[in-house]
């Protein structure tokens, strides 16, 4: 048939198409283990896929019922109607930070783009009530950390959730929503327009096929993918029993730093981040603590910083001033000589950029960008 | 048989007339001197009495009685010796001449009837002139000192007959004239140069800003940064002492015996006491109050190098003298005050063992003995103390340096232009440089442009400073603009003021 021809059945077609059968990550992993070759499952035996170990025959069952091309040429068609990118395991675009977290997601449904600089991110969560302070909060640190080009992650949810999508999308910073359900399912409705927003300025991901209803268990599943995609995970607010606590879980196990903001002790909003704190998360009070424990962001920080100089407000020697300090702390003395100016024009200059917010000094007559 | 001839004691700077009357009667032979002598004095009897007989007089065998009139005041000094024995030799009419009342007479006798120099005439020259006396008789030795108040006429004397001799007419001196006029513009020789110093900019910079207003100047580093020897040649870029700074400056040296070559002192003053110095050496006093090296530093500088080495209580008595410019001295036997305009330069580590923030070697000090060391340094001192800079050894070798470096002589010319700008600006404020400013003055004096105005609330809002501070920077700027010779501050002046702005709140905070 000329259709076959078309319709490829590699590695990867076969993985969308267990996922698209509504087929668990965790069953899918386990085919994957067991086969040498996963493309051998589309033209083995049933015989055979019956012998698979620790498959239950539910699983089984829709494996050998939906064995056609025609349903899989089905399943791409809908995908690329609905614009919805792939991104599997065998991906070069497979988040490098995922491939090694436990119960790895072998599928990713994503709308958007995810980008390179998106290895530079940090998850902001909380709980879906949230107080006027947790709002302050979030949006704060949001800003803060999206100024040094650094992702934001969270879960789309209500509350700090959406909260820190907003605050990323309107400080012009990039977003990732982890959705808990299929990509053409919009949870909780009323972040429709969100979920538009971010498709353009970040990435919406689920490891769920589409049309995947948001179930109570898809979220805790969800949350591993959430950590995995950062470096560190925000807390913002959580009660005592909170789905945060769960992404704060699954960071810890999967080695990420794990930050808290402190509460009032008689804000219940504030009672699991505080024993967070107490258990030995890093309190947060800026975006500061933040990068102090993560080596990569401030990196990631310094280059953000040499690249983002906004040289459209400064004078030509301003320029030249700025061009020198870049390349690491340097002492006025060599920029008198390097220059050739005075070292009176050179001590304003210094003065104007410091007021500025480009440079400061760091003591003795050395000065290094911001 | 009475006579009444004037001389001049001093007390601190000023000169107050005394008349020496004497009297001689009929009686036992005795000499006595009444009206508050003290030591020197009295002893001057019998300084008086050989010399009389040495110079070929005959000492008059009668009942002496000399007063020192005002007799409620105490007097002390040898120069009283010439009045009293002229007062003797014209009640026993050896002097015949009695024109001659207006003279004041000062000199020190010897025993074979030379005249010997004395200390402090030129505060007593200078306090004539304001009691409007002609005309004194001084020691040849003190000529020159003597020379440099023009409305005074001075006739130098080597010995007691020939003021005999002049007084009876016989023999005639003219007045000394100082030949050279008193402000003399020749450069000061040095043997240091600002040249000497490879790099430390920045340090250069803050030392010239704060050598044209006379700003005090804090300088913290780590040891071989270059402060002292920085420091070491700051005389050679300090602005001419004017006519006035210069009698001021002569004055306290006369008195203290300190003025070496007897004439005007024409260079600025610097005093660099160790750090071993007692309160006591720092501020005057003494049981005859003599002044301290805060005075002999008036109209220049008093470097303090590694000032935390001080004795805290030692650095303490500093603040009254820096706020009010003079220093009070009460003894005993007199309450005296001495001028004490200094500039402050002083010098420090960062920390004990120096090398706090050095990126080249590695600091071994705790932060709680950092701390001790820090806390010797108050911040009633620190407020008063306009310009803070941070020096660090800077590595060079990576620079082809052939960038010629300014000679103290470039400096020092753009100093004195600044300075001479602001002693025309206060002339009638009667201070001398933008330091001296009180915060009524900054406002008159320190006009800023918009964009300056709006620059310095910028950096206020960014730095927090505090009041003490923004006027601080205000007079810095002020100094920057002179520097500049800009009547108005503009921009360029405030943003480098800001970067001599206190240090307090990194070190101290």
């Amino acid at each position: 048939m000329g259709v076959n021809s078309l319709i490829e059945v590699s590695k990867r077609n076969i993985l969308i198409w267990l996922s698209s059968l509504n087929i668990g990550n965790k069953n899918i992993e386990k085919i994957y283990n067991q086969l040498d070759d996963l493309r051998n499952l589309w033209y083995m035996s049933v015989n055979n896929i019956n012998k698979l170990n620790n498959i239950g025959s539910q699983v089984k069952e829709k494996i050998i019922k939906n064995r056609n091309e025609e349903y899989l040429k089905n399943v791409l068609n809908i995908l690329e109607e609905k614009n919805v990118d792939v991104i599997t395991i065998y991906d070069k675009n497979y988040p490098e930070y995922l491939k090694n977290i436990y119960d790895r997601p072998y599928v990713l449904y994503t709308k958007g783009s995810i980008i390179k600089d998106d290895e530079f991110a940090v998850a902001v969560v909380g709980s879906r009530k949230s107080t006027a302070y947790g709002k302050w909060v979030t949006e704060k640190l949001v800003k803060d950390l999206t100024k040094f080009g650094i992702t934001i992650v969270s879960g789309l949810a209500a509350g700090i959730d959406s909260i820190a999508h907003k605050a990323a999308i309107e400080s012009n910073g990039r977003t990732i929503a982890v959705l808990g359900n299929g990509l053409d399912v919009i949870y909780p409705k009323r972040n429709k327009e969100l979920y538009r927003e971010i498709e353009k300025k970040g990435a919406i991901v689920t490891e769920y096929f589409l049309g995947v209803e948001p179930y109570k268990y898809n979220f805790p599943q969800r949350n591993r993918i959430i950590s995995g995609l950062s470096l560190g995970v925000i807390i913002v607010e959580a009660k005592e029993k909170s789905g945060s606590l769960i992404t704060c879980h699954h960071a810890l196990e999967q080695g990420k730093e794990v930050f808290a903001v402190p509460g009032n002790i008689n804000s219940i909003f504030s009672r699991g981040t505080n024993k967070l704190i107490k258990e030995g998360a890093k309190l947060v009070m800026d975006v500061e603590d933040i990068l102090e424990e993560l080596y990569v962001l401030q990196e990631r920080v310094r280059e953000v910083k040499k690249e983002n100089i906004d040289y459209s407000n400064l004078s030509q020697m301003e320029i030249k001033v700025v061009e020198l300090i870049k390349e690491g702390p340097v002492h006025c003395d060599i920029i008198v000589y390097k220059t050739g100016m005075n070292i009176s024009t050179i001590n304003s200059i210094l003065t104007i950029l410091e007021l500025k917010g480009i440079i400061k000094e760091i003591g003795g007559g050395y000065f290094a960008l911001l | 048989m009475y006579s009444k001839v004037r001389t001049c004691v001093l007390q601190g700077l000023n000169g107050y007339i005394v008349e020496v009357e004497t009297d001689l009667s009929k009686g036992l032979p005795v000499f006595n001197i009444v009206g508050l002598p003290d030591t020197s004095i009295k002893e001057s009897k019998e300084r008086v009495r050989t010399a009389i007989k040495n110079s070929g007089f005959e000492f008059p065998l009668s009942r002496i009685t000399v007063n020192l009139a005002p007799a409620n005041l105490k007097k002390e000094g040898s120069q009283l010796d010439l009045a009293i024995a002229v007062g003797i030799l014209k009640a026993s009419d050896i002097i015949k001449d009695n024109i001659h009342d207006s003279i004041v007479f000062l000199g020190e006798l010897s025993l074979d009837g030379r005249i010997n120099t004395i200390e402090g005439a030129l505060p007593m020259i200078i306090s004539m002139r304001e009691n409007n006396i002609k005309k004194c008789i001084v020691p040849y030795g003190n000529k020159d000192e003597c020379a440099v108040v023009e409305d005074v006429e001075i006739i130098p004397v080597e010995s007691l007959n020939q003021v005999v001799n002049f007084l009876n007419g016989s023999e005639n001196i003219s007045p000394y004239k100082c030949k050279n006029s008193p402000m003399l513009d020749e450069e000061g020789i040095f043997d240091v140069d600002f040249s000497d110093i490879k790099g430390q900019e920045g340090l250069k910079r803050a030392l010239e800003v704060a050598a044209a207003g006379s700003h005090n100047i804090l300088i913290i580093g780590p040891p071989g940064a270059g402060k002292t020897m920085a420091a070491k040649r700051l005389p050679t870029i300090l602005p001419k002492l004017t006519f006035d700074e210069a009698i001021e400056v002569t004055k306290i040296y006369s008195i203290s015996g300190l003025l070496d070559s007897n004439s005007l002192i024409r260079k600025r003053p610097f005093r660099a006491p160790h750090h071993t110095s007692s309160q006591v050496s720092l501020i005057g006093g003494g049981r005859i109050p003599k002044p301290g090296e805060v005075s002999l530093a008036h109209n220049g500088v008093l470097f303090l190098d590694e000032i935390l080495e001080f004795n805290k209580n030692v650095l303490e008595v500093l603040r009254q003298p820096m706020e009010d410019g003079v220093v009070t001295i009460s003894r005993a036997n007199a309450s005296i005050t001495y001028p004490s305009k200094f500039m402050l330069v002083a010098s420090m580590n960062p920390c004990p063992c120096g090398y706090y923030g050095d990126p080249y070697h590695e600091c071994t000090c705790s932060q709680n003995s950092i701390d001790r060391y820090l806390s010797k340094l108050s911040s009633p001192l620190l407020d008063r103390i306009d310009i803070h800079v941070e020096v660090m050894p800077v590595n060079y070798k990576d620079l082809n340096n052939d960038t010629n470096v300014e000679t103290s002589k470039d400096i020092r010319e753009r100093v004195n232009l600044a300075r001479e700008i602001q002693i025309r600006r206060y002339k009638k404020d009667k201070i001398y440089s933008n330091s001296q400013l009180n915060p009524r003055n900054i406002k008159k004096y320190c006009k800023l442009t918009k964009e300056a105005e709006l620059v310095l609330k910028e950096a206020f809002n960014k730095y927090k400073f505090s009041a003490r501070t923004y006027n601080k920077i205000l007079k810095v700027s002020r100094t920057i603009a002179d520097l500049d010779a800009e009547e108005k501050i503009l921009e360029g002046h405030v943003l480098e003021a800001v970067r001599y702005r206190s240090l307090d709140k990194k070190y101290w905070g």
